[in-house]
């Protein structure tokens, strides 16, 4: 289980997110939507800590930290939660000087010390697990941008990570090639993986969102089932910020 | 055979020899401590806090605004009133790695710069420490930028240890004209001394194309990534 509690992020004067809690089961999906801006990519930040927030508490499985104003927190803090997570970037960021493989690789050996050996094992198998084993050894260059997406996919589970966090995994992608980062994703949901994404991609967020997390201008308007978020939500602003991604086209970046 | 083919072939060997012990140990040491020392400086200017980056700024502005030959003749031939007495050679090694620390953080900063905030973010996810993540995620792919402007530093590196022969280091330039000094004939043993320092660059060069062929193997910088 994940649990964010009260949690506020400034930057400087700017208030991102403003006393957030959520509460995201274990092998659950939660999908953040909401309008550019609205706090979605700070708030996955915030929970495998690449930003620290100014007060609150987050709880990812049995580890958990505590957030205050001038508190600093430290490195062994810092990894302890970031290990449970794995992230996912809207524009892939794999290591263009290392081949898939060896970017599914990089976190196991370098950071876990796992041997040589059982970390390909452990990355070819995810690498199967994405459909790309038979690009273990091509260049993230020669990739298309859905097969890095999914070798991406694969990087971020290798530790075996408590919960999976995307940002806009869908947005870069034309709709043909976004579609096999759904299947992908759709299949890990099927399997348990907790995740937390953020997308604009409501056929994404429809299929697979147990959850769904309408988050404006750092604040949780609402909170609801995919089904009735994206039929009836209670929330006035939520209708019609979903009124207008239909309009839209139903995927739009931002 | 000509006259200024046999004064060639003779002094060859004498020329030959200084470049050896003198020209290319001065090129190869002051050039991998000089891009320690870059590396160092480049890091205290991106990540160090105020007063380091500042200590860093103040050394760049000195050396890339004075003149090569007049750090040389300070070392050398100043140091020696505040009682610091250098040989030659070392002296020569201390102004030229100066010289290249400078020159070589300014590029290295840019090139560390230059890779996308996003790869520090993805080191980062998967638990990397900062220095994981400088090590190898940030600086093979700033290297492989780097490659073209180090070589130009260090091409030039080559030729500007010519220099030294000013502070007595007996270098293939100063021994050029020590043989100048007894048979009179600069045209030929100048042009003599320019060709092996273009024969220097030229292995240079190609070493360069081959350092390139190697880090292209990875094809393009990913557009996505910027
Ligand atoms: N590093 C930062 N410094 C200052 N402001 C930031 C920073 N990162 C994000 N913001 C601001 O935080 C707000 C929320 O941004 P973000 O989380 O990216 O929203 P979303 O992902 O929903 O589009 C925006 O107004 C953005 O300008
Ligand atoms: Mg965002």
């Amino acid at each position: 289980m994940i649990e964010l509690s009260h949690i506020e992020k400034r930057f400087g004067d700017a208030v991102i997110l403003r006393d957030i809690n959520l509460l995201l089961p274990e092998r659950s999906v939660t999908a953040l939507i909401g309008p550019s801006g609205g706090g979605k990519s700070t708030l996955l930040r915030c929970i495998n800590l690449l930003e620290i927030p100014q007060a609150g508490r987050l709880r990812i499985g049995d580890e958990s930290i505590d957030f205050a104003e001038g508190r600093k927190i430290g490195w062994k803090d810092i990894r302890r939660i970031r290990l449970q997570t794995g992230m996912v970037f809207q524009n892939f960021q794999l290591f263009p000087h290392r081949t898939a493989i060896q970017n599914v690789m990089e976190g196991l050996v370098t950071v876990l010390g796992w041997p040589e050996a059982k970390a390909r094992a452990r990355a070819m198998e995810l690498l199967e697990k994405v459909d790309l084993a038979h690009k273990a050894d091509a260049w993230p260059a020669s990739l298309s941008g859905g097969q890095q997406q999914r070798v991406a996919i694969a990087r971020a589970l290798a530790p075996s990570p408590r919960v999976l966090l995307c940002d806009e995994p869908t947005s870069a992608l034309d709709p043909e090639l976004s579609q096999e980062v759904v299947d992908v994703l759709s299949a890990l949901a099927r399997e348990g993986t907790t995740m937390v994404m953020a997308t604009h991609d409501i056929r994404l967020a429809s299929r697979i969102a147990d959850q769904v997390v309408f988050l404006e201008a750092g604040r949780v308007v609402e909170t609801g089932r995919g089904a009735d978020i994206f039929s009836h939500a209670a929330e006035e602003r939520t209708r019609r910020f979903v009124a207008s991604i239909h309009a839209a086209g139903g995927a739009s970046a931002g | 055979m000509p006259h200024w083919l046999q004064l060639m072939i003779d002094s060859l060997p004498t020329l030959l020899l200084a470049g050896l012990t003198f020209t290319i140990p001065l090129t190869l040491i002051s050039f991998v401590l000089g891009l320690a020392l870059g590396l160092v400086t480049a890091i205290a200017r991106l990540f160090g806090p105020a007063p380091l980056v500042a200590v860093a700024r103040f050394y760049v502005w000195i050396i890339r605004g004075t003149p090569l030959l007049v750090q040389l003749f300070v070392i050398f031939y100043g140091l020696p009133s505040i009682g610091i007495l250098l040989d030659a050679f070392p002296a020569a090694l201390i102004g030229f790695t100066l010289n290249i620390g400078a020159y070589s953080s300014e590029i290295i900063r840019a090139v560390i710069s230059s890779v996308p905030r996003g790869q520090w973010e993805a080191a980062y996810s998967i638990g990397m420490t900062w220095r994981q993540a400088m090590t190898r995620t940030i600086l093979p792919q700033a290297a492989r930028v780097a490659v073209p402007p180090l070589s130009n530093t260090f091409i030039s590196l080559v030729k500007d240890t010519s220099l030294a022969a000013a502070i007595t280091v007996p270098e293939l330039f100063q021994s050029a004209q020590r043989i100048v000094a007894t048979t009179y004939e600069p045209l030929i043993l100048y042009i003599e001394a320019a060709l092996i320092y273009l024969a220097m660059s030229s292995v240079l060069s190609a070493l360069q194309v081959r350092l390139e062929a190697r880090f292209a193997r990875y094809g393009g910088m990913l557009e996505a990534n910027r």
